[in-house]
């Protein structure tokens, strides 16, 4: 009955598949993913070329994809990492952890300052100006006081990840909130709505689609100084790993612990927009409708 | 399930009927800046308990503004408005109170979109602690069935057509058994035909309820054809110029639109508008130039 409206449309060509038939059918008659393949190919060709079949000046430095590729799958790596080793996994493991504790602290305060900073004028007044003039300082300035303050490999790092995800959570937030219409708080008011009512039904989903591109955005600034924070102060982690292969002059664990990154924060935003996307149903549901 | 017969049984036609405004001697100037803009001068007007009363005048001469004050989205700056013969703003209180018997429904709609049509019919209840989440829900499916949206109830406002939304709307501000319903040009983006669907439903709603209506619209056949009373507005600054009876018994239907009592109303009508449109037009030029 809830899905009405989905099943009718994925019924039209899929006739009688079950459900997830139907969905596997569909995935693989979309062109989208064909145009992503091909991407990836020629963004890999053009870094095999450059790299390894012409060596262009100032590529001949870089390892290529073959180098790289054959060491990652590699069950005993030249240089010290491959998906075959525990260590690739531990430093994989370390920074996901600090991730997971910066990105849930970050999301834990900075969403609930954003909506009481949209919510109230006063509380705005307060705090606005103060978010406005941490902002700028830039994350990598943080570090010597954050290993100053904090004790240890982990907390520092942490800190350090959490601070740059706090300031984008909370004025995303802030920035749902504003961008609610005037409409529904005053419908809210007309039906007879508390000022907690308010909050709860109004404020809270109507900044929900905002949020949630703020925290997609905040988890990739999180990995951002994270890594940063690892090539400073770190035993374990990617952003260490990347740090320790340059001291040692190995380029290709290097390139290893980049790709790594690249693709661990992408799923984690994937990750975040799911749970987007499941707890905006109408919003979900009104998209898919307009066929997008 | 009980609370919904009582209140059906209130607004029975024929009940004690409620919902009286007055207008006496109302001001607002907006003061953006240090620039006055007076959008209503003097203005009065009285709605009859259980009247539809439909408001025309040119664009832009206050006729929101007038509405939002009764609302208490905003204050006047001057006189005062009663409903049933309490003050709702005046003189000592310029801001009148939100409360759930004066509902809005909105120009470009305002069902919340992320609530279900259900939902958004309980929410008022809901919030005013007047029913058991149970019974508040139990009681807005009843009322969508009533308006012939029993299989939406479940769909989120962004899943229905626009029509179908309204409708939701005006079962929405229903639900809380209004004294009066406001509505700021409700059908305004609609195309003819959703719009004659639109009046028919409302016409049947409003014989089931006798709810006062303070209804502002642009269009004077819709106006006529919903009304019991047309008051058209001067030009800003707002005051009433024309008030049309419109003494063309109920209920109404459709065959209405090709009588000549109606074309001979609509005419009336038109005339005091066209004056003042073209009043506001040269106002307008005046003060390009
Ligand atoms: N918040 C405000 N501040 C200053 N001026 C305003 C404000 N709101 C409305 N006005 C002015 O007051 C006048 C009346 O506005 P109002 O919205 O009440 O007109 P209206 O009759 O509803 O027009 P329309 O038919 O276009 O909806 C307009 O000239 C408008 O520019
Ligand atoms: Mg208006």
């Amino acid at each position: 009955m809830l899905n009405n409206g989905q099943g009718a449309s994925l019924g039209v060509r899929a006739g009688r598949m079950p459900m997830f038939m139907a969905r596997i059918y569909r995935r693989l008659s979309a062109t989208g993913p064909y145009f992503t393949l091909l991407g990836l190919v020629l963004w890999v060709g053009t870094w095999w070329l450059l790299c390894e079949v012409f060596s262009v000046p100032r590529f001949e430095k870089m390892p290529g994809p073959v180098v790289v590729l054959s060491e990652l799958f590699s069950p005993q790596p030249f240089l010290g990492v491959s998906v075959f080793t525990e260590e690739y996994y531990a430093h994989m493991w370390a920074s996901c952890r600090r991730i997971f504790f910066a990105f849930c602290i970050a999301t834990g305060v900075g969403v609930p300052l954003g909506l009481f900073m949209g919510w109230s004028r006063k509380f705005r007044d307060y705090t606005f100006p103060i978010l406005e003039i941490l902002r700028p300082i830039p994350i990598l300035a943080w570090v010597p006081l954050a290993i100053l303050m904090f004790k240890g490999f982990e907390s520092p790092v942490i800190f350090l990840a959490t601070l740059a995800s706090l300031y984008v959570s909370t004025l995303n937030t802030l920035l749902g909130v504003d961008s609610i219409d005037e409409s529904y708080f005053r419908a809210a008011g007309c039906l007879g709505s508390k000022p907690h009512h308010i909050f709860w039904h109004v404020v809270v989903p109507g900044a929900l689609p905002f949020m949630f591109t703020g925290l997609q955005i905040s988890i990739g600034v999180a990995w951002f100084s994270l890594v940063a924070a690892e090539m400073v102060s770190g035993d374990w982690g990617l952003g260490y790993l990347i740090v320790d292969a340059y001291m040692n002059n190995v380029t290709v664990p290097m390139v290893i612990g980049m790709i790594t990154l690249g693709f661990v924060g992408w799923f984690t935003s994937v990750l975040v927009r799911i749970v987007g996307d499941r707890m905006m149903q109408w919003r979900t549901r009104a998209l898919a409708m307009e066929n997008r | 399930m009980a609370a919904s017969v009582a209140v059906n049984q209130s607004t029975a036609p024929g009940a004690a009927a409620k919902g009286a405004v007055s207008i006496r001697n109302v001001t607002k100037v907006y003061d953006p800046e240090g620039v006055n803009v007076m959008a209503v001068d003097d203005c009065s007007m009285e709605i009859a308990a259980g009247e539809v009363c439909m408001v025309v005048g040119p664009s832009g001469c206050g006729k929101t503004t007038l509405l939002n004050a009764i609302a208490g989205f905003h204050s006047i700056t001057a006189g005062e408005i009663h409903l049933d013969g309490e003050l709702l703003c005046g003189p000592d209180k310029p801001l009148a109170e939100q409360g759930a018997d004066r509902v809005v429904v909105f120009q470009n709609g305002a069902l919340f979109p992320w609530k279900t049509l259900r939902d958004n019919v309980a929410y008022g209840p809901l919030v005013r602690g007047q029913l058991s989440k149970r019974d508040a829900l139990d009681k807005a499916a009843q009322m969508l069935a009533d308006v012939g949206l029993a299989e939406f109830a479940e769909k989120y406002p962004g899943e229905v057509s626009s029509g179908m939304a309204r409708r939701a709307e005006i079962v929405r501000a229903l639900i809380n058994d209004p004294k009066v319903l406001l509505l700021d040009e409700p059908y305004r983006a609609m195309d003819e035909l959703t719009k004659s669907i639109m009046h028919e439903a409302l016409l049947e709603m409003y014989d089931r309820t006798r709810v006062t209506m303070f209804f502002i619209t642009h269009d004077l056949e819709e106006a006529i054809f919903l009304g019991d009373r047309v008051v058209v507005m001067t030009t800003r600054p707002c005051r009433t110029k024309k008030i049309v009876d419109v003494n063309i018994p109920r209920p109404r239907d459709y065959h209405l639109l090709s009588s000549e009592a109606f074309r001979l109303l609509v005419e009336e009508a038109s005339e005091a508008v066209h004056e003042e449109a073209l009043k506001a037009f040269t106002a307008g030029e005046r003060e390009l130039a």
